[in-house]
């Protein structure tokens, strides 16, 4: 039974949480490498986008509390999905017509894109401290577990308990869906083929009569959603606080480096690479190899590469040795 | 010409006219301190405009050379914790020469396998990772031994107890030396791959000094560095103070602690006019304008016989150079390193919106940017409440929107820079003081 026992162990501590946090990071890449191939900057507001929309989400739960709607064991945020993907999607298109239009217009050098992001950035930071305040609050108000250790500990009398938590079943099943979905819009639907005509040509696309407005006004509008879910999903996840939006900016454009910038399929990739090697990294594998090795194979260390205090630096670090080794990512994206 | 010279006038008079009124209306000591903090963020912005400004180089790696400088003005004035130091001081040493060495091997490998990707990268990382194991295996206990001794008082190797304005210069060193090693790895990146490069560097520097107890105490923090200005107490009993203080009816310990802050002040301004006249002879020599030359057009440059990675390397190293300066400077005037304080926002996108707000390439507007900017930064908070009071004034006290408002406003200063920063890039783009134009 050992083999089962690692077996499970690994699934609870780095496959199934890695799964999980992959399909976060791989949301919010999807999101930048979308707005880097169309508009041609990278989007350092999309952490905050996501805060906004995880915001706005939990505002919506609370209102729908109040009114006592419940739908457990389902947390009630899941429901409020619709209606705060309706409202970052606008609070997407109202900054692009604030502040990116001007410079689009203008032809502007993609430096000054980045740096107008980073002023959103800013705004966009200050806002939802003014409205949500910063502190820290969980939001999952539905069953803790879709399966729990203790149950699969008794029917298989195992050392070790298969658990997998609410959020991370959510997590998954409502990426796949979404995943799903805006694949199948960029390559069946015509408007997601004129979006990708667009990235690929500007100058051919607006030749054969693309209109350059319309794919921006699309790109924000997948933008914002994607913003919005991974947001929410991230925040049911963990628990919500303003802070962490800003230090995910970073793992995600880890993501959509490696992925190969401009990539879709590589911002998936990219997310999962990340997710899982700063989980395998940081893991201390004495209990799993004690289930594996005979006794006395084990040292008395934990048998970690690196310690936990350095998860995060994991994927700047993978950043940076991609940035230095292929540029391109993965899947053959841009140089940006 | 002249009309920039009366704008640089006008501008500056009217900061000091800015930073008087706080003086006479909230204290000399708010003013003073926020004098300080201009004065070590105008010299950030120096040196994130001579790259930026200067020669288009995107640094987002502030926040990195601020805490190096930091962590060395630490290292050179701390008294040394003699215990543990004797526990493994030297093996510490010898593990980081030993992976040193290692990471020299990796290096010559890399180049020795130009022409093959596949074994450039396999031998390169197998040396690499044979002098990590290396090093974990001489430094982790080690470590673990000098991080336990007495943990609540050191735990660290401590420094050299030299005096603390040494560790400027010293920083400065330091942060060229890393500054160096990023360059020559991330500088072939464009634009937006050095901006996220170096972002993400500078997050790593930050993980190590926060992790690493044995160096720098980490997240326990470095408490009472010691300073380069008298204390407040000494200055209390020493007569000419005393009679100053009754002289400008001033109470004692307010006179004391304005004397220390004015000290630190002209300390302060002595090294950013140093920096300042050494930058603007910089940029009018040929040196200058070869890099604006680079700046405007990279190929053309080149074609013209200009080594540009090089121009790009060394002008990476002043900027970060300097930055690192004012880091140690920074650390100096607190009093304390407190590793966790360290956030991209304020070390990092802050310092670009001094520079931005200012005007890029010229240094007058990044000393003004850097002003104008903190200045905001400090004072935003009553600025804030007192507009939330104005807009509010027809509510009752104890309605809940106007309380939670209030509460609020000391969020008002990231609304405020980000729309400072739009602002500014779409009505003025050139920043505040435009760039000169020299022949």
């Amino acid at each position: 039974m050992d083999y089962i026992n690692a077996i499970i162990l690994f699934s609870n501590y780095i496959l199934i949480p890695g799964l999980s946090y992959g399909c976060q990071l791989a949301l919010g890449a999807l999101g930048v490498t979308l707005i880097y191939t169309v508009m041609r900057f990278s989007n350092f507001a999309h952490g905050e986008l996501m805060s906004f929309g995880a915001m706005i989400s939990i505002l919506i739960m609370w209102c729908l509390k109040d009114i006592g709607v419940s739908i457990k064991p389902l947390p009630t945020i899941i429901i409020s999905l619709p209606i705060s993907i309706i409202i970052t999607v606008i609070f997407c298109l109202l900054i692009d017509k604030l502040c990116f239009s001007y410079y689009r217009k203008n032809n502007s050098q993609s430096v000054i894109l980045l740096i107008v992001s980073i002023g959103v950035m800013f705004f966009t930071n200050g806002l939802i401290r003014l409205i949500i305040g910063p502190n820290d609050r969980n939001i999952n108000d539905g069953e803790r577990f879709l399966v729990k250790a203790k149950t699969i500990k008794k029917v298989f009398e195992l050392n070790e308990g298969l658990s997998i938590k609410m959020s991370q079943g959510i997590t998954i099943v409502i990426t796949l869906l979404l995943v799903t979905f805006i694949f199948w819009f960029l390559n069946k639907t015509k408007t997601g083929k004129s979006m990708r005509a667009y990235s690929d040509n500007k100058d051919l696309s607006l030749l054969s009569g693309i209109n350059p407005e319309r794919v921006i006004l699309i790109t924000w509008i997948i933008t914002g959603m994607l913003a919005c879910v991974a947001g929410t999903l991230y925040g049911l996840d963990k628990s919500y606080k303003p802070f962490t939006y800003l230090n995910l900016v970073l793992p995600i454009f880890a993501s959509a480096i490696v992925g190969g910038v401009g990539n879709p399929i590589g911002a998936i990739i990219g997310g999962f690479v990340i997710a899982y090697s700063e989980i395998i990294v940081t893991f201390a594998y004495r209990k799993f190899l004690s289930y594996l090795l005979p006794d006395n194979f084990l040292s008395d260390g934990l048998m970690q590469i690196l310690s936990t205090d350095y998860k995060i630096a994991v994927s700047f670090l993978i950043l940076v040795i991609v940035l230095i080794i292929k540029p391109t990512g993965i899947y053959k994206g841009k140089l940006i | 010409m002249k009309n920039i010279k009366e704008r640089i006038w006008l501008t500056y008079t009217a900061m000091t006219c800015l930073l008087l009124f706080v003086a006479f209306f909230q204290s000399w000591n708010v003013a003073l301190s926020i004098l300080n903090l201009c004065i070590i963020s105008a010299i950030m912005s120096l040196g994130i405009n001579i790259q930026w400004g200067n020669s288009g180089i995107v640094n987002f790696g502030a926040m990195g050379f601020t805490a190096l400088g930091g962590l060395c003005a630490v290292i050179i004035s701390m008294p040394l914790t003699k215990g543990a130091w004797e526990i493994g001081g030297f093996k510490i040493i010898l593990a980081i020469i030993i992976f040193l060495i290692f990471i020299f091997l990796a290096n010559r490998t890399w180049k020795f396998y130009k022409n093959s990707p596949k074994k450039k990268i396999c031998f390169g990382l197998l040396i690499f990772l044979i002098g990590f194991l290396i090093l974990r295996i001489i430094a982790d206990p080690v470590i673990h031994a000098i991080e336990s001794y007495e943990p609540a008082k050191t735990g660290y190797l401590g420094g050299m107890n030299l005096p603390v304005i040494i560790s400027w210069p010293i920083a400065g060193c330091l942060a060229a030396l890393i500054a160096l090693l990023i360059g020559k790895i991330a500088l072939g990146l464009r634009s937006d791959y050095l901006a996220i490069a170096t972002l993400g560097i500078s997050e790593i520097i930050i993980y190590f000094i926060k992790n690493e107890d044995w160096l720098s105490r980490g997240v326990k923090n470095v408490n009472g560095l010691p300073r380069p200005v008298p204390y407040e107490i000494e200055l209390q009993n020493s007569a000419w103070l005393i009679n100053l203080s009754e002289k400008f009816d001033f109470s004692l310990v307010v006179m004391s602690s304005i004397t220390v802050k004015l000290s630190y002040s002209i300390l302060f301004l002595l090294v950013l006019i140093i920096i300042f006249i050494f930058l603007e002879t910089i940029s009018k020599s040929p040196w200058g304008r070869m890099m604006r030359a680079i700046r405007d057009n990279e190929v053309s440059a080149g074609a013209m016989g200009k080594d540009v990675k090089k121009r790009h390397l060394q002008v990476f190293i002043i900027g970060s150079a300097i930055v690192g300066i004012a880091g140690a400077m920074m650390t100096t005037l607190d009093g304390q390193f407190t590793p966790a304080s360290y956030q991209p926002i304020r070390y990092t996108f802050l310092i670009w919106i001094m520079v931005i707000v200012g005007g890029s390439g010229n240094n007058y507007g990044a000393v003004l940017g850097g002003f104008i900017v903190w200045f905001l930064w400090v004072e935003s908070e009553p600025l804030g409440l007192w507009l939330i009071e104005l807009l509010t004034s027809y509510l009752e006290d104890s309605s809940e929107l106007k309380n939670r408002l209030l509460d609020s406003a000391a969020h008002m200063r990231l609304i405020m820079m980000g729309l400072i920063l739009l602002i500014t890039l779409r009505f003025a783009p050139k920043g505040i003081i435009e760039e000169q134009k020299r022949i």
